[in-house]
């Protein structure tokens, strides 16, 4: 029983008062204005005159525990010990001594890692866990954006957008994180139908929720050698992946289908124009590891034609919509395919019912 | 690393971008198991397919949640990963830390796990990544000791979470980050023991800028808002003014055109904005939002799975929550138990909120939970005459 008793569980959410720095507790929700003094560096004015500098590090979310003890030690040295992360995977460290802007950033690009990401950026790439750490994934996450950023490191570090770009990368259709709202989304799918096993799935999985989990209702019960199983109709399949979320019996990776979608236009923000989701604008690209050229390719495209013809302060989607979607594909050279047309749930909405086109 | 030879994954060490390579080596250097993670994934890239298993359970005693289990498919080869799971930590709201926590949090990571982190996952918790089930309880523990709990995972609430808020940012109608730590530990249960059909994430975001992507994200979406005038200073609009055309980037971009800019005053029509803060935004030492703010109320948004993707829909246009704070956010927690009934009721396995709704229709949905139609759900009303009427032929007439 002692040890028992000494069992601590439901800590709960931990007070972050416990982690504000003083000036961030002095002047919470006294804040006046904020803006950007130089690339990677906020500066945050409070009512009170107080000022705080965040400078702003990329970091390739993954991190190693020595990697965190060097942000540790570079909090301690310049900003009392306090730091943050953002939404995006960046660490924000946060000084109160304008002086330490440029030495913390001198160490932090001595160890790797850039400054930068606000304003009209691209920002941090927001992705998932890939192969290196999920089972469903059709790709690799930190791999491919890694290619990516390596090429257009210097829009992180350097504002030469129109307006900021939000790019994000999921591994597969379940798409965690944030990724449906950016302006560049990448999307790994599969391509292949589900391969099923019988004896496995008879053993793992409940034939039912099996059937029940495809959102086309692709699946039907089959008796195969006398025994209940399942078969796909292959007219019907998306290869969503759905049935091997309830049911490992059913895998479909493959190397030679598997690869990725890319979407553009999306913005969570309510500035200006609502919330949407991106829009597809390359229905696939193989993997092709380790560096995926023609991912990073089709990338670069999209961000020239952007930058190139973008109004200030424009964001992607508002562009494209500006420009409409047959001039979108006649600049980036990507090819319009029966693919690019919706014919999912609410597909009838994504029609042009009018006369309305640029020729 | 030596033991296994990673040729695609030296090329990604290469370049300017911080390589996550180099941090799985570093942790790497002190970690067995993480060397074998190294191989795996570079088997990946040759394979072009993941090597993870798909399912095994794994977890803490009298926890439902939590833990994520990874098992290797191939572990005669790597068997530092035959186990190398996650778990899920509740972060700070607002991702705050002391460079003492993290110090913490690192050496538990070595000590029982593979030595790496994210920093944090895309629900917002801090992972840490590469421990067995022989290990789990103490690594819980050892977390519990120094104020950390676990998070969401399954069909559970997932762990929330909130943008940066009033802590740090001018904008932000209410305190994001004390009504997610209030409302998380009030909801504490349903993040440890999944009771739902599919997972539940709630996101706080303190104005329409939406920092947590709630809108797109989180089943039910908290942004901050104000209902009152946008306060202006016109000092400040004749600075702006001398520095860009206000004309062409400020009243010509407003949705509801409802700003003017004539003989140097600055006017808004406050009964027409839409509150989409792109004018504060872009002039924000002379525009602040008001003071009458609470928030809005968003729902069902979700990915894809299972029946495509949604954002979430205005329900509730404005709610007191800088109100509800001092009740302890009860109005909240009332809502979200009647909607959490709903879905109970109605519900059925996999299904999110928003896919519920959808199906059982918003307005009687709205109806069933007490919350009053309203014109700012919809974009435009029905444009069809298929409505259903509650009540049969009335005989009597
Ligand atoms: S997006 Fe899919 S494959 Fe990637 S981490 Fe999430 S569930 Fe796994
Ligand atoms: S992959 Fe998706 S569409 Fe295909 S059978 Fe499975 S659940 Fe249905
Ligand atoms: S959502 Fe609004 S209040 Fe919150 S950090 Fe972003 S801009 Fe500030
Ligand atoms: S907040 Fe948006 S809608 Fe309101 S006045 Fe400013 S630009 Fe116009």
């Amino acid at each position: 029983m002692g040890q028992e008793d000494k069992r601590i569980t439901d800590v709960g959410v931990p007070n972050y008062e416990d982690y504000l720095p003083p000036i961030i507790k002095d002047n919470y929700g006294k804040w006046l204005y904020h803006e950007v003094i130089k690339p990677g560096v906020l500066l945050h004015v409070a009512e009170s005159g107080d000022k705080l500098y965040s400078v702003r590090v990329g970091s390739p979310r993954l991190l190693s525990t020595d990697t965190i003890r060097d942000f540790a030690n570079l909090a301690e040295k310049y900003c009392g010990g306090f730091l943050r992360f953002t939404t995006r995977n960046n660490i924000e460290f946060l000084l109160t001594d304008e002086n330490n802007i440029d030495l913390l950033t001198k160490e932090i690009n001595e160890m790797g890692f850039p400054v930068g990401g606000i304003d009209n950026t691209i920002g941090n790439v927001i992705h998932t866990q890939g192969w290196l750490h999920c089972h469903t994934s059709a790709s690799d996450a930190s791999g491919v954006v890694k290619a990516i950023m390596d090429e257009l490191y210097d829009y992180f570090v350097n504002p030469l957008l129109p307006a900021k770009i939000r790019m994000a990368f999921a591994c597969c259709i379940n798409m965690c994180g944030s990724v449906a709202t950016s302006d560049i989304a990448l999307v790994a799918v599969h391509r292949k139908l589900p391969e099923i096993n019988d004896e496995k799935l008879r053993n793992l999985c409940e034939i039912p929720t099996v059937v029940a989990s495809c959102p086309v209702h692709a699946i039907r019960v089959v008796k195969r050698d006398d025994k209940t199983s399942v078969e796909i109709d292959k007219k019907l399949c998306f290869y969503c992946g759905n049935c091997y979320t309830v049911c490992p019996a059913m895998p479909l990776s493959d190397k030679n289908y598997d690869g990725l979608a890319i979407f553009v236009g999306g913005k969570i923000s309510n500035t200006r124009t609502k919330p949407t989701f991106a829009k597809l604008a390359v229905p696939f690209l193989h993997n092709n590891p380790p560096r995926w050229p023609e991912v990073v390719d089709a990338v670069k495209t999209i961000v020239k034609a952007y930058k190139n013809g973008a109004q200030k302060g424009e964001r992607v989607g508002e562009w494209i919509d500006r420009i409409g979607w047959p001039r979108f594909f006649e600049i980036t050279g990507f090819e319009f395919t029966k693919y690019h047309i919706d014919d999912f749930r609410l597909s009838e909405a994504t029609l042009n019912y009018s006369n309305h086109s640029t020729l | 690393m030596g033991k296994h030879k990673t040729p695609q994954l030296d090329e990604l060490k290469k370049g300017k971008w911080p390589s996550f390579v180099r941090e799985i080596e570093r942790a790497a250097s002190k970690s067995e198991r993480t060397v074998d993670l190294l191989g795996q994934l570079e088997k990946s890239y040759e394979d072009g397919i993941t090597l993870w298993k798909h399912g095994g359970m794994v977890g803490v005693r009298g926890y439902g949640s939590g833990v994520v289990g990874r098992f290797s498919d191939v572990p005669e080869e790597f068997p530092g990963v035959q186990e190398y799971h996650t778990a899920r930590v509740l972060s700070v709201p607002g991702f705050f830390y002391t460079s003492d926590t993290l110090r913490k949090l690192a050496d538990i990571c070595d000590k029982y796990a593979g030595g790496i982190f994210n920093f944090h996952g895309s629900t917002g918790d801090i992972q840490i990544l590469g421990f067995t089930q022989a290990e789990a309880e103490d690594l819980f523990q050892s977390l519990a000791k120094i104020g950390f709990d676990l998070g969401g995972s399954g069909s559970a609430l997932r762990s929330p979470s909130a943008c940066v808020g009033q802590a740090r940012c001018e904008w932000a109608c209410y305190d994001t980050m004390h009504a997610c730590r209030e409302i998380t530990n009030y909801f504490l249960d349903e993040v440890h023991r999944p009771p739902f059909y599919y997972k539940f994430k709630i996101k706080f975001s303190g104005c329409p800028i939406d920092c947590t992507s709630s809108g797109a994200r989180s089943d039910l979406s908290v942004i901050g808002v104000w209902k009152d005038n946008i306060k202006i200073d016109q000092e400040k609009i004749a600075e702006y003014a001398n520095t860009f055309d206000i004309i062409k980037y400020v009243v010509n971009k407003c949705p509801s055109k409802c700003i003017s800019f004539k003989e140097g005053k600055f006017t808004i029509n406050d009964k027409f904005c839409v509150k989409c803060m792109h004018c504060i935004a872009t002039m924000p030492r002379a525009l602040k939002p008001g003071d009458v703010k609470g928030a809005q109320l968003r729902l069902g948004a979700k990915a894809p799975v299972v029946d495509g993707p949604r954002l979430g829909f205005l329900l509730l246009p404005f709610y007191d929550i800088n109100k509800d704070k001092e009740d302890g956010y009860s109005y909240f927690t009332d809502l979200v138990q009647r909607i959490w009934d709903f879905w109970d009721e109605h519900g059925k396995n996999r299904e999110r909120i928003g896919e519920l709704v959808q199906r059982f229709g918003i307005g009687n949905f709205m109806e069933e939970i007490g919350i009053e139609p309203h014109p700012a759900v919809v974009s435009y009303p029905r444009t069809n005459p298929y409505i259903k009427f509650d009540n049969q032929i009335d005989k009597e007439e």
